[in-house]
């Protein structure tokens, strides 16, 4: 058990930085494309919103899949989404728009895609900020959980970023939606049918 | 036996011009080095396909060079052939540029469907190098080959009714695989007052960087209107219609808030989702002020003389 743990969660870190990687190694080459800000931007954005949803896919994964390392993950996915999400706002802050404060503070005011954009990212920094275990242990399992759930609330958030950003193409955000549409509601349905059933054994355990 | 014997020449002394450029020419090797290592960065490929011949080159993007073959044909707007900037040049396989016609129709006196290759011998082509601002805030400069639209609206004499003329791409999603999704209601079709129309500035291309158009860039024929967004650029031409009424032109249909009749570049009207006050040239890493007018107000803004430009965005 404490073997896997210590499988998965390096496996998982280095998985997850697969993408950055190719990213540096796509800038160093001219791989980026004639426009490589816009290419970095929506890279890093995208690979927020992905590791977000696996993120919130672990409980299901392990409920309905049998999965039981997914759940032991679930830290480093959103870490990993916390990451892609500063680098995506470092990236718009620093490189785009070369720290033109008025520029950025016009856009983040007047703009409601990068309003929802930086909103987004503030509901992930106390998700962030409280990973550790000293902090489930501090704010007690209950409250750090209802915390946590500002993740679904982030995701939708990013979304909603997405679908605005883009002109008419909605694909590629209806199907994010989607995804984290469907994983809410797993996660809801679950919630109801262990209400009104008794208790399996074990599940009484709390579960970090 | 002389110690130093003399078979260095003049004509061995590196020329000063070259030892000028030694850096330069060390950082192309260098270059070329990392090129060959690395697939990727081999992009970098110069103009290809049929050669067309220009009578004149006029240069009117203040000096500035044009964006390299790569960023003009390999970063299209061209929803037809895909959403994403590099589809276009990806999927333009499937458009056949040839054999072509063009209907032009509406309110002339001449109507007539025209090949393509009639259409252009009619006027002698010239190279034009404009400034091309996309409503997404980048740009890019551009040599465009081709010939003034307003000669081509004198031939076709258009009725004393005439006040827009239309142009419409091709509508077929065998050539156009993009054309399956209804991402925006197909075909294209962008307008311009006739007064528009006939301004020198505006033209039809056929051709750029001395080739004629690859796929990707609206082969093989298209509008080009520099002092507007890009999207008034309808690409791949199969109609060109006189009206008396305004057309319904795509974006301002699919998002009339957002995308105006007009579209003339104005950095003081902003896109509702976003600043038009700058834009990124691409190739360059700060973006730069949008030009009113796209820098060509001294011969432009006097189309629009009274008007209101932010409602008549």
């Amino acid at each position: 058990m404490a073997r896997r743990r210590s499988l998965a969660v390096p496996l998982a870190v280095a998985l997850g930085l697969l993408p950055a990687g190719k990213l540096v190694l796509d800038a160093l080459t001219g791989g980026l494309g004639a426009n490589p800000i816009e290419q970095v931007l929506n890279r890093l954005g995208f690979w927020t919103l992905t590791f977000l949803a696996a993120a919130l896919a672990a409980t299901p994964a392990k409920e309905l899949l049998g999965l039981s390392w997914a759940p032991r993950i679930r830290r480093a996915l959103g870490l990993l989404a916390f990451g892609y999400a500063a680098a995506h706002l470092a990236c718009y802050a620093g490189v785009d728009q070369f720290f033109d404060w008025p520029a950025i503070v016009a856009d983040v005011t007047k703009r409601k895609f990068i309003a929802v954009g930086f909103a987004t990212f503030l509901l992930l920094v106390p998700l962030a900020a409280t990973s550790t275990d000293a902090w489930v242990r501090r704010l007690g399992y209950r409250r750090w959980k209802a915390l946590h759930r500002l993740a679904y609330a982030a995701a939708a958030g990013g979304v909603v970023h997405f679908a605005w950003r883009v002109k008419v193409d909605l694909l590629r955000p209806a199907i994010f939606a989607a995804v984290i549409g469907a994983l809410l509601l797993l996660r809801l349905l679950p919630a109801r049918r262990r209400s009104t059933a008794p208790p399996p054994p074990g599940s009484l355990t709390p579960r970090t | 036996m002389a110690l130093f014997r003399p078979d260095l020449r003049d004509r061995d002394v590196t020329p000063q011009s070259l030892w000028l450029r030694r850096r330069e020419l060390l950082a192309l090797g260098a270059a070329g080095a990392v090129g060959a290592l690395l697939p990727a960065a081999a992009g970098g490929a110069g103009p290809s396909g049929p050669a067309l011949p220009a009578a004149r080159r006029l240069e009117m993007a203040g000096g500035e060079k044009p964006g390299t073959w790569d960023e003009v044909t390999g970063y299209n707007n061209f929803y037809e052939l895909g959403t994403d900037k590099a589809d276009p040049r990806a999927n333009a396989g499937t458009l056949r540029p040839r054999p072509w016609t063009v209907r032009i129709d509406g309110e002339v006196k001449k109507p007539s469907d025209v090949a393509i290759d009639d259409l252009l011998s009619w006027f002698p082509l010239e190279e034009r190098i404009y400034r091309m601002r996309c409503v997404e805030a980048w740009s890019v400069v551009v040599p465009w080959l081709g010939f003034p639209l307003g000669d081509l609206v004198r031939r076709v004499e258009p009725t004393s009714r005439a006040r827009f003329v239309s142009f419409t791409t091709l509508l077929d999603p065998q050539q156009l695989p993009g054309q399956r999704r209804p991402v925006l209601p197909w075909p294209y079709v962008e307008a311009l007052r006739i007064d528009e129309a006939v301004h020198p500035l505006s033209m039809l291309a056929a051709g750029v960087y001395g080739r004629a158009l690859p796929g990707q860039n609206g082969a093989p024929l298209r509008l080009v209107v520099p002092w507007k967004y890009g999207f008034k650029g309808a690409k791949s031409i199969v109609r060109i219609a006189f009206t008396e009424s305004q057309p319904r032109t795509t974006w301002n249909a699919a998002a009339p808030q957002e995308y105006g009749f007009y579209a003339n570049v104005n950095p003081a009207v902003d896109h509702p989702r976003w600043s038009q006050a700058k834009e990124r040239r691409l190739g360059e890493f700060r973006k730069r002020a949008t030009l009113p007018f796209n820098g060509y107000a001294a011969e432009v803004a006097g189309l629009y003389a009274g008007m209101d430009l932010a409602r008549n965005h």
